[in-house]
């Protein structure tokens, strides 16, 4: 059984993440009113929210430690919150300001906090092979860190997915692949473009272990994971798994949904997954008040954060020539060579 | 224009102009189809196919899988068959993680059979910046796409050149790839500048690959550019004017074939060129017309100025991207210094 203190922690997650996408979407449609024009407002570009995929956020992250590495993809915050990506610098990079995890360069879909080992990307299952990489890096190095690659079920049918998932199985990566099948590739039903109702089916063409979380459930993710985890922290290889989740707003903000039956929208937003956890605490004795304080807590860390976010400057447009290298574009090379060629004739 | 001929009034969007080219084709013939992401229900991501499915339904106005190898290479294969596939990469960006089909079967193919083979396919994508979408959804990507043999590099300006561009395209037998700026197609949330709205007639027409466009007139600086720059480099000609400098505004339209000879004899008039590219700097299409005229013009040029995007990924924040964007401000700087 999951420990009280543990469950605690996943809902304060679960909170924060949805308090943060809830917020989020104000801030970015303050300015986009009456008519949305994506480049007005206060957070620039374009922004992909994930609140109803908070479980499968936190069910796996519980199980890792700051040295895992984890890479999500353009739908990132719920996952980098509950991995523990620095909050204020995080918003900050999506407001777009100076002292944002990337300066401003990178944005919401391309959000790096090496102090955790998190990264994400904007491109389908691209995610995949970097964090068979980290796997690769941690068996090298006879670590017992692992990798957890975030990916949606539309990414199921991308090459570098099954590529990954070929890679990770045949040198028994540390790797565990999660897909968050939350139904819909924009406005693409699963069921019009793969073949299979359960993604994690997948696994079986690559001899590893294929589990579905078919509720949108805190507690029965983090069990699938623990397994999931495990195997892979043991050196026995890599998993794949996808949960159930629900899109409870449009693919990205401003996306009208018209492709979406209203009730498929409905239904996202009254299977619950916060509300299921919230259930559970009551039921093995938390009191109400404890998890009020919870929910305060993280709603207050997220306003703290928005607010500390847009008091930062914005970046100086020269820095937009900088960190194009980590050396100079010459290299390494900085001394005069301590030796003659034979036949030199200078 | 004869008397004779009948004066077009009515203005269409970008992609208004160029979904009416699409629609026409496929009604002509029923071998054209259109693949990609978020192309039938959702009507293209920028528009694209807006209205298309239901005319044509969705086995013609395919939504496919986010497997971009298997359905850029299925319409190689179908445009192999005969058949006149037109596939959309929903951001030019995503062609990383398919490029062997566009670049070693695409525009490859014709040639490698020693013209046993044709690939009559059109490859259409979005490009470009101006919304802070960053490094991974921001760029054009022009000179890779022409710097690689075997395809034709269609960008269009206009409505009236998208509809006209995009008939030869469809019609052409080669592999087209087609990149219309998101900032021109006219797309609710993304408000368009007012060039690219323009008249475009009912009929269909073509406008033939490598004829360059001059898009204004003048007599003292050429500035050669292409898709949303081209309206850039026209705010900044008004501008221009007032402080007394006439410049020439040349719209490449399509930078494979390029209309060289345009570019020319513009330079030839006015002596002083300017290119203007929304692209990474080196290696692309500001060096390759520059190139062009030292090769051929190189007594008739008095001075010369690029303005690109620096050789940098394109940055998040708003201040960023601006810096590295050429704007109205540094094309008139830039004809400045020419002068």
């Amino acid at each position: 059984m999951v420990a009280i203190s543990e469950l605690q922690e996943m809902y304060t997650d679960m909170v924060t993440a949805r308090h943060y996408e809830e917020r989020l979407q104000e801030e970015y449609l303050e300015g986009k009113q009456p008519a949305f024009d994506i480049s007005a407002g206060p957070i620039p570009g374009e922004l992909h929210l994930a609140a109803g995929q908070e479980a499968a956020a936190v069910g796996v992250c519980q199980h890792l430690r700051d040295d895992d590495t984890v890479t999500a993809p353009h739908r990132p915050h719920h996952v980098a919150i509950a991995k523990g990506v620095d909050l204020k610098r995080m918003t900050a990079e999506i407001f777009g300001r100076e002292s944002g995890l990337c300066r401003g360069k990178g944005g919401h879909m391309h959000l790096f906090d090496p102090d955790v080992n998190f990264a994400c990307s904007g491109i389908i299952a691209e995610g995949c092979p970097p964090a068979a990489g980290a796997g690769l890096a941690a068996q090298k190095r006879n670590s017992d860190s692992v990798a957890v690659a975030y990916l949606g079920e539309g990414a199921i049918d991308q090459g570098g997915f099954f590529e990954s998932l070929n890679f990770a199985a045949v040198h028994d990566l540390p790797v565990v692949f999660v897909i968050e099948d939350n139904d819909w590739a924009i406005s693409m039903p699963k069921e019009r473009v793969t073949d299979v109702d359960d993604g994690s089916q997948r696994a079986a063409g690559f001899d590893m272990p294929g589990v579905r979380v078919d509720h949108d459930d805190a507690v029965a993710v983090y069990e699938a994971a623990e397994r999931a985890v495990g195997r892979a922290r043991d050196r026995n290889g890599p998993t794949l798994m996808e949960i159930q989740v629900h899109r409870r707003m449009g693919h990205f903000m401003g996306d009208p949904q018209t492709y979406r039956p209203e009730d498929d929208q409905t239904a996202a937003t009254e299977r619950d997954s916060i509300d299921r956890l919230e259930a559970d605490l009551r039921a093995r004795g938390v009191e109400d008040t404890t998890i009020k304080n919870l929910r305060d807590a993280a709603e207050d860390r997220v306003e703290e954060a928005i607010e500390w976010a847009k008091d930062q400057p914005e970046p100086d447009p020269e820095t937009a020539h900088e960190d194009m290298f980590a050396n100079p574009p010459s290299g390494v090379t900085d001394t005069d060579p301590e030796f003659d060629l034979m036949g030199g004739d200078d | 224009m004869s008397e004779q001929q009948e004066v077009v009034e009515r203005e269409l969007t970008m992609s208004r102009g160029m979904v009416e080219a699409i629609a026409h084709e496929m009604r002509a013939n029923d071998e054209v189809f259109y693949m990609g992401e978020d192309v039938a229900d959702y009507g293209g991501i920028f528009d694209s196919t807006e209205g298309l499915l239901d005319e044509f339904g969705h086995d013609r106005i395919m939504d496919v899988p986010i497997s971009e190898t298997a359905y850029l290479g299925a319409a190689v294969g179908a445009a192999q068959e005969g058949m006149r596939p037109i596939a959309e990469l929903m951001f030019v960006d995503f062609f990383g993680v398919a490029m062997d089909q566009i670049y070693n079967q695409m525009a490859k193919n014709t040639y490698m059979s020693g013209g046993s083979v044709s690939v009559p396919m059109v490859l259409t994508t979005a490009v470009g910046g101006t919304y802070n979408d960053a490094a991974q959804h921001s760029q054009t990507l022009y000179g890779t796409f022409a710097h690689l043999p075997g395809m034709k590099v269609v960008v269009p300006s206009t409505a009236y050149d998208a509809k006209g561009l995009m008939h030869n395209a469809i019609r052409d037998d080669d592999p087209v790839v087609y990149m219309f700026h998101k900032r021109l197609m006219g797309i609710g949330w993304m408000p368009a500048p007012d060039g690219p709205k323009t008249p475009v007639p009912e009929t269909d027409y073509t406008i033939p690959f490598g004829s360059a466009d001059v898009k204004r007139e003048g007599a003292d600086v050429t500035i050669v550019t292409l898709g949303l720059h081209v309206h850039r480099a026209l705010d900044a000609a008004d501008s221009l004017a007032e402080d007394g400098i006439d410049a020439e505004v040349v719209d490449l339209r399509t930078l494979v074939p390029l209309d060289r000879e345009t570019i020319l004899e513009s330079v030839r008039k006015t002596g002083t060129l300017v290119v203007v590219d929304e692209d990474y700097r080196s290696y692309g299409v500001t060096g390759e017309v520059v190139a062009t005229v030292t090769d051929e013009a190189l007594a008739h040029l008095d001075a010369v100025e690029r303005v690109a995007m620096p050789d940098i990924p394109i940055p998040y924040a708003r201040p960023l991207e601006t810096e590295t964007q050429p704007q109205a401000a540094d094309i008139e700087a830039a004809v400045e210094r020419t002068q």
